[in-house]
């Protein structure tokens, strides 16, 4: 499955990542080198075999509905680009 | 190295409690071999000696108070991968997209093993968000291998791998998800695990492929290794993939070894781990290691794990996906660098491209192309898939054949530095025999079993089932003290590359 | 028949948000408190902090089998957390987490009553994710700003099958979704805060045509008095288009307010992907017969039910069945005051017009009525036994509201007991016609119309206290001696 030049823009803007020219010429070259090294996964016949996503088989985890303190002021903005008293500040959502 | 930097973890211990030195002597002379061997190796992003000298301060009280009763890491230094969030130390994963992130919290592994007396001495150099080989993708420069500084460290965990190994800190902790702690310990000549998947909680790694992550410990010598294994492991609740089995002694798994050696284990040894283009040195240490194993009593058995080859393939698949799904909260707004644009859009796309190297971008388009619409059964599914082949082969060896799996780490020993750069494909072929471990959410050690011609070290690695970590342990004992292969007295040689 | 005179039906089905009221967050342990300081509500978790991990809130779990089960839903046995992807700021990790190929409920339906009788309509699934944050303008500025603490709110996506054709159906299968989650006590169902949300599916095609039209999704309907109205004007429109000849297109439209209308959402520069895969942080979720079984025994009675037993235990009718089981506590107000002294059918009287009507006007609901339902229940009893009229009864119960005294003591402070005494009323009729020579000269020339006017006269008299009853017979008796 080869990736087109289009391919490549249209991953780079669901990934938003702004790609220079010369990093969008090495990535369409390398991604189509990857893809085609694990393309070879496509010959393996996986029919009936279960997909594994986690995998010690452990199910289950929860925690009880308690409250426990939340983050100061401080510790919110002090690593915020930009913060005021009604959030983070970003470019207008249209 | 001076003397007190080179001393095993037991010697410091004792030395500490008879008040030969303090803690706080310990960590200046761990802080110095630092400031005067960083330049070169470039291990450590963040050298945090004020914090580490009040931490000794306040282990050498402790060690007053409570002498024998003291917890076990009291006042020994540890170096902490800056893939781990550390309260109130920056936290950078080598990204410029964290450079100055400051954690309000604090990583589950870092606080356990501070409670049991850890001082933490810096944060270690990787590949940036863990991704790669050889430690020279990180924005802070590439880490230089000890052994020879033309070379790398391995990767991803190179920095924690060369300051244990150069006598910066006796004990590191990395994080594994194909082989990053495992190569760089074959590749540096200590040791190094990965736990089983679930064993040490995630919560503070920062996530790269969430389903193959591990935190797992570096040291010089086995029994090291064990004590801070012993300080990290156990379930935790805020990690909802860590396993509530209970922790075996590990110091008692090593004495058993000792007293028993290896008589009635039976060592599997896979021949798809032997394969055309792996560096002659590596297989040849590899082989005269199993003939060690032999000798103390182990029974080799042929074992095949059939899949192997399609590990690669299935871990560039899962990897990056999950990777570039991680990924996607680096978007300026919270924390982190901004890069300013007038438009939403335009920020998360500058704030993205500015902020992180090209193997994280290179990973994050393969993962979004994977999961993408219509492609999803192809490349995630189909891997994952595979993903249960792959663990079916390892339990089908431990079902049948074999207590514990005997494997080389690395094809090859420390490459020079540039040497594979310019091919991202080739670089991920390093992790041939370690990644599909992960894979498997198996645990895998790294011992150092021989040196090629130019004197690099080699690996042996320990392959175990679920949480038996205690039987690599033991193992990994049993066949280091009775290796005709040195590292004491190789490290020796080391340093006086680096004497100061 | 040509194509302007087929009739046209409407296919819709809803998809609906439900936040879920547990203390703290689905993944993480801050609290789900409404309208605190902006970011306040948040920690390592919420905010996405790197290496932090979601772990479940297993409350959330439970109320979501408690929807099932009250749905007729399967509950599955394996349900799976997926990871969804956009970027959005207002989504802190760059994902929401969400159930997509295994949800925890499939298959359900419930049962809405009509004008023209009873519907079944099917529900497709249940599944849990997390609410985003609150992203606002700020005026005059090129920027929005990010409030987090909504993030990681516990929500249930309910979806129907499209088996509605009417926007009274939809209107009608909202307001039991809202009075189910209520009766539930699993959400305060409130429309108008966000606590339920819906967004609409809606097509239109020929009647007796086998296939669905474009579907057409409605979104932004955020209160329930507009329901009906903005599906109502999307069928109008697609119907118009349908006629046209006109194609619908596949899109999403937000329904706008104040100006009544549905309209295209800017369609977005490529289509969504969201990237769905299984999230590694959490693990299976798996419900067993067991776990099923203790929630089930937990389960109280459903308004359906409810209503269902009111007709047949107290006999009432559609109308006040209906009135008195709206919401789960007036139900069991009702249930409590009739088991004091029954008049089942007085007290639904009196709920549905003098309580309601007092706590509206008050503003109150019936959790903080000052009228115990035992109160309510003597005060009827007490017309009933003819120690008061239901006119004092009246003064008596705004005595009650604004007091909660009991009515008894109430009628015996202010000495408002029914006079019964004949005697003693007699006098008092006595005393009227005394007072009314004219009156009573009319009256016996044959202007009947002047009994009421003693009625009036000697109720006055007895400040309204006098037995109607007994007054009728006497005066009567004494106006025909």
């Amino acid at each position: 499955m080869a990736l087109s030049k289009e391919d490549i823009e249209h991953i780079a803007k669901l990934a938003a990542l702004e790609l220079s020219p010369d990093e969008f010429n090495a990535a369409f070259q390398e991604l189509n080198d990857i893809l085609n090294y694990i393309d070879q996964l496509q010959a393996v016949d996986t029919r009936g075999v279960v997909a594994t996503s986690h995998v010690h088989g452990v199910v289950n985890a929860f925690r009880d509905d308690v409250i426990r303190p939340s983050f100061s002021k401080e510790q919110v903005t002090k690593n915020a680009p930009s913060i005021d008293e009604r959030g983070f500040r970003v470019p207008k959502v249209i | 190295m001076n003397e007190l930097t080179s001393l095993s973890v037991a010697e410091m211990r004792s030395g500490l409690l008879s008040k030969q030195f303090s803690c706080v002597e310990l960590v200046d002379a761990h802080l110095s071999r630092i400031e005067a061997t960083n330049e070169v190796l470039n291990s450590f992003i963040t050298i945090s000696s004020e914090l580490a000298r009040s931490a000794a301060q306040n282990a050498d009280s402790v060690i007053a108070q409570s002498g024998e009763e003291s917890p076990p890491l009291t006042g020994i230094p540890v170096a902490v991968k800056d893939m781990l969030v550390t309260e109130g130390i920056e936290t950078t994963c080598a990204s410029q997209i964290l450079k100055g992130f400051i954690p309000p919290y604090q990583c589950t592994a870092v606080s356990r093993m501070c409670k049991r007396g850890a001082v933490i001495v810096g944060k270690t150099n990787l590949d940036e968000f863990a991704m790669g080989a050889s430690n020279e993708n990180s924005s802070f420069g590439p880490v230089r291998n000890p052994w020879d500084t033309k070379r790398v460290p391995g990767g991803s965990s190179g920095g924690s791998a060369a300051a244990v190994s150069a006598g910066q800190a006796p004990l590191a902790l990395g994080t594994d998800t194909g082989g990053s702690i495992r190569q760089p310990a074959s590749l540096t000549g200590i040791v190094g695990l990965k736990p089983t998947y679930g064993r040490v909680s995630r919560f503070g790694a920062v996530a790269f492929a969430s389903s193959l992550d591990q935190i797992g410990p570096f040291a010089r010598s086995v029994e090291d290794l064990a004590v801070l294994l012993q300080a990290i492991a156990g379930k935790d609740e805020r990690d909802s993939t860590s396993v509530d089995e209970p922790v075996p002694n590990y110091s008692e798994a090593i004495a058993k070894g000792e007293n028993e050696a290896l008589s009635k284990l039976r060592v599997g040894v896979p021949k798809e781990y032997f394969i055309d283009g792996m560096d002659p040195a590596v297989e040849d240490s590899v082989r005269k290691s199993l003939g060690v194993l032999e000798k103390l009593g182990a029974t080799l058995v042929d074992v095949s794990l059939p899949h192997t080859e399609l590990a690669i393939p299935t871990y560039y698949i899962l990897n990056p996906a999950e990777a570039s799904s991680n990924l996607a909260r680096y978007d300026g707004v919270r924390y982190g660098l901004r890069e300013p644009a007038d438009s939403l859009q335009e920020m998360y796309a500058r704030t993205r491209a500015k902020g992180f190297g090209p193997e994280v971008k290179r990973r994050i388009m393969i993962g979004t192309y994977v999961l993408s619409a219509g492609y999803y059964d192809a490349y995630y599914l189909k891997a994952q898939q595979i993903r249960t082949l792959i663990i079916n082969d390892f339990k089908a060896a431990f079902a049948n054949d074999c207590d514990v799996i005997a494997a080389p780490v690395s094809p090859s020993t420390a490459f020079a530095i540039g040497e594979k750069a310019d091919s991202p494909l080739q670089m991920y072929l390093a992790d041939v025999f370690t990644c599909p471990i992960n894979l498997a959410g198996l645990p895998g050690m790294s011992v150092p079993c021989g040196s090629d011609a130019d004197g690099l070290p080699i690996g042996l690695q320990f392959i175990g089932k679920p949480f038996d970590e205690s039987t690599l342990l033991r193992c990994g004992h049993a066949f280091f003290k009775q290796s005709s292969f040195d590292i004491r007295s190789m490290a020796r040689k080391q340093a006086t590359e680096f004497a100061i | 028949m040509s194509a302007n005179e087929k009739a046209i039906e409407a296919v819709i089905g809803l998809e609906v948000h439900c936040q879920l009221s547990t203390d703290s967050k689905i993944f993480a342990t801050s609290s789900t408190a409404a309208g605190e300081v902006p970011n306040s509500l948040t920690d390592p978790v919420t905010l996405g902090l790197p290496g932090c991990l979601p772990v479940l809130n297993k409350k959330v779990v439970e109320y979501a089998i408690k929807l099932g089960l009250a749905t007729h839903c399967s509950i599955q046995r394996e349900s799976i957390f997926a990871r969804k992807h956009y970027l959005y700021p207002d989504l802190p990790k760059g994902y929401q987490i969400s159930q997509y190929e295994k949800p925890i409920c499939l298959g359900g339906n419930i049962t809405v009553r009509l004008k023209e009788g009873i519907k079944n309509i099917g529900i497709t699934r249940i599944h849990l994710e997390e609410d985003a944050g609150k992203s606002s303008h700020v005026d005059g500025e090129a920027v929005s700003v990010v409030d987090l603490n909504r993030a990681g709110v516990p929500l249930v996506e309910i979806v129907s099958e499209p088996d509605m054709r009417t926007s009274e159906e939809a209107g009608a299968y909202m307001r039991l979704l809202r009075q189910t989650v209520r009766y539930l006590d699993i959400s305060d169902g409130n429309m108008e805060e966000g606590s339920l949300r819906c967004d609409a599916n809606v097509s239109v095609r020929y009647e007796g045509s086998e296939k669905f039209g474009t579907k057409v999704e409605v979104k932004n309907i955020n209160s329930f008095r507009f329901v009906e109205k903005a599906i109502d004007y999307e069928i109008e429109r697609q119907s118009a288009m349908l006629r046209n000849g006109e194609e619908i297109i596949q899109e999403t439209r937000l329904w706008d307010e104040a100006k009544g209308k549905t309209r295209s959402m800017r369609s977005k520069e490529f289509a969504e992907d969201y990237r769905y895969f299984p999230d590694p942080d959490l693990l299976p979720l798996i419900v067993d017969n067991d776990w099923i079984d203790s929630v089930k025994n937990t389960l109280p009675e459903l308004p359906d039910q409810v209503y269902q037993r009111f007709k047949s235990m107290y006999g009432l009718d559609d109308y006040n069945a209906d009135v008195l089981t709206q919401e789960s506590l007036v139900a069991r107000y009702y249930d409590q005051a009739v088991s004091v002294h029954g008049n089942a059918g007085a007290l639904a009287n009196w709920i549905g017009t003098e309580l309601f009507g007092r706590l509206n006007k008050e503003g109150m609901t019936i959790e903080n009525c000052p009228v115990s339902p035992e109160n309510l229940a003597d005060l009827v009893h007490l017309i009933g036994q003819n120690v008061i009229s239901g006119k004092i009864a009246k003064k008596v119960f705004d005595e009650m509201f604004s007091s909660g005294a009991r009515p008894a003591a109430i009628i015996e402070q202010q000495g408002l007991q029914q006079i019964t005494d004949e005697s003693a009323i007699m006098a008092i009729v006595q005393q009227v016609l005394d007072a009314n020579p004219q009156q009573l000269e009319a009256y016996r020339s044959g202007k009947d119309k002047m009994f009421g006017f003693f009625v009036g006269q000697i109720m006055k008299l007895s400040e309204g206290k006098a037995n109607p009853q007994i007054v009728n017979t006497l005066l009567k008796q004494k106006l025909d001696e």
